[in-house]
């Protein structure tokens, strides 16, 4: 353990810990006693063959799965149990693997959505569109044209999202989650389907987010390149367990992991 | 001429009466993207409710309506607890299923409560004919339907804003595309539920109280919900917009087609078949004619979304 490459960012304390979480459905066992920890402003890769459990961990951080058991502490805060409402309020934002985009929506509005929680107007200034929240609309819209600006997708604001290639999708998708402004960041598979010239795109985008906004990043993908290049460092889940943790260069000399994606003779 | 400005503008004004059960619809849909098939059985209680209060308690107007709508948003609520909660992150089929459970609940219980005779109800507005039109342009136009597109103008307006403009109706149309990133972004599903709910069940109040004053309240105003579907299908099933003009078309073409139209087709059968028909009551199926025609070409109406489906 002597010679390990430094981050190229600066990394600072453990900002979310999963601690030995244990996540079934019925008889199948999707997670077992599974803990790792994620530092501020770190990017951290979760990778693992098909079926391993990444997503369902991401489900966990994200409040959409309840684990049987363990827990998670993000912020120094622990907590058996929330819902995904709750894990937004908490400055966690996410994408999904498969895309869940308002479709019927503009590129616009979708990103607007993102920003729901920061508003603040009750139900009656917004039924009759009065002070406040005229205002706040206006305040937001402002933030959401510099996330954009920032992804660079001006030419499409006004466009339904439905209509869009999918390479377009996920970026809209990780622009929706930037509007929350979020501390830690989520992203399943955010360059699935991508052809190589949308994944330097997305690898950009992404390194530009953590350095820009210091936002913490925890993603799944399949892409051993891009994972190696981006990432801080890595967990890698096999069949629900985690089978290795450490830098990219550490990674990928284990043997298990060499093991889990290619086979073992038996 | 003048007769024909008359039927047109009692059309149009009758139409809004459709638009006023339609908007309920639109409410739930753009709110769930399901058809709430329970709408006509909201309207219903909720009319039966406010003369119920009325004729057991006494109350005046406002107490009566106040009430009625209290009752109204705890049947949102209620909804959004026993039927929806449940159904997060399900097909939407399964959730149009539970609104047709609920649509025989909610009619039983209306019944099981108030009882099931038909009781007049009086709004204090008269379907009599506004004077000064009679005299100057001796046209009839009945005070009661102008009122009631009145009532109906106010409702479109404050609710297209409503969805259009703010947070809440952004949050809405989110929800009914997409349960899983709406709870991603931080949007209460529950909450956001439970309002839509109750403004369907305001919207069913109002619609309930116009319809009652009408045609008496009784069970067949479960049945004005039918008329309602020719309406959304000609304005679109998420626009708000689309539920007063499709309203408007609808009312306009009934009229105009029962005393002009129908006379025509007769003599029409009479020359080309000799064979006499008679054609009055057209103003029964026409809406449903128009809607069947308007599926071929334009599915998804005149203000609707127009999703594009991947394959």
């Amino acid at each position: 353990m002597s010679a390990l490459p430094v981050p190229s960012r600066p990394v600072g304390e453990v900002i979310l810990a999963v601690e030995n979480i244990a996540l079934a459905f019925g008889g199948v066992k999707a997670l077992s006693d599974v803990s790792f920890d994620v530092r501020e402003s770190e990017i951290r890769a979760i990778i693992g063959p098909n079926g391993a459990g990444k997503s369902s961990m991401l489900n966990v951080i994200n409040g959409v799965y309840h684990p049987q058991q363990g827990q998670v502490r993000f912020k120094g805060e622990v907590r058996r149990r929330m819902d995904p409402h709750h894990a937004a309020s908490q400055g966690i934002a996410r994408t999904f693997q498969n895309i869940a985009l308002f479709k019927g929506m503009s590129v616009l509005d979708n990103i607007m959505t993102g920003r729901n929680l920061k508003m603040r107007s009750t139900l009656l200034e917004q039924a009759l569109w009065w002070g406040r929240s005229r205002r706040e609309e206006l305040e937001h819209r402002e933030k959401v044209e510099h996330i954009i600006d920032f992804l660079q997708i001006e030419h499409i604001r006004k466009t339904p999202v439905g209509r869009l290639p999918y390479g377009l999708q996920k970026r809209v998708e990780l622009a929706r989650a930037l509007a929350a402004e979020p501390v830690l960041l989520l992203l399943d598979e955010p360059m699935a389907g991508m052809n190589v010239e949308e994944k330097q795109d997305m690898c950009r985008f992404i390194l530009d987010v953590n350095d820009e906004f210091g936002t913490t990043i925890v993603l799944i993908e399949h892409d051993m390149g891009v994972v190696m290049d981006i990432s801080d460092r890595i967990v890698v889940l096999d069949y629900g367990r985690k089978i290795a943790d450490g830098y990219p260069a550490e990674v990928r000399s284990n043997q298990a992991v060499i093991d889990a994606y290619l086979g073992v003779a038996h | 001429m003048s007769f024909f400005f008359e039927v047109l503008i009692g059309g149009l004004l009758a139409g809004v009466m459709y638009s006023l059960v339609a908007l309920g619809f639109v409410l739930i849909y753009k709110a769930s993207g399901v058809f709430n098939f329970a709408q006509g059985a909201m309207v219903f209680f909720a009319a039966l409710t406010f003369v119920g209060l009325q004729e057991r308690f006494g109350l005046p107007f406002w107490a009566a309506f106040v009430l009625a709508l209290s009752v109204m948003v705890l049947v949102g609520i209620a909804t959004e607890r026993i039927v929806l909660r449940p159904l997060v992150n399900q097909p939407q089929i399964s959730l149009f299923m539970a609104t047709i459970g609920l649509a025989f609940f909610i009619e039983g219980l209306a019944q099981l409560i108030w009882g099931t005779e038909v009781r007049p109800l009086d709004l204090g507005l008269k379907d009599e004919p506004i004077e000064s039109v009679l005299e100057r342009l001796n046209m009839v136009i009945s005070k009661f339907d102008l009122t009631a597109a009145a009532v109906a103008g106010v409702l479109v307006a404050v609710l297209a804003v409503f969805f259009n403009k703010t947070r809440i109706g952004r949050a809405l149309r989110a929800v009914a595309d997409d349960h899983q990133g709406a709870l991603a972004v931080g949007i209460p599903l529950k909450q956001i539920w439970a309002i839509v709910w109750s403004a369907a069940g305001f919207v069913a109040l109002v619609a309930g109280l116009m319809w009652g004053a009408r045609n008496g309240v009784q069970f067949a105003l479960t049945f004005v919900a039918l008329k309602a579907l020719p309406v959304l299908i000609l304005g679109g099933f998420e626009s708000i917009a689309g539920a007063i003009v499709g309203g408007l078309i609808i009312g306009a073409a009934e009229k105009l087609a029962e005393i002009f139209l129908a006379p025509k087709l007769g003599e029409w059968c009479q020359a080309l078949f000799d064979v006499s028909l008679n054609l009055s009551g057209i103003e029964g199926w026409f809406a449903y004619v128009m809607a069947l025609l308007f599926l071929l070409v334009r599915p998804e109406g005149l203000f609707g979304e127009k999703h594009i489906d991947r394959v």
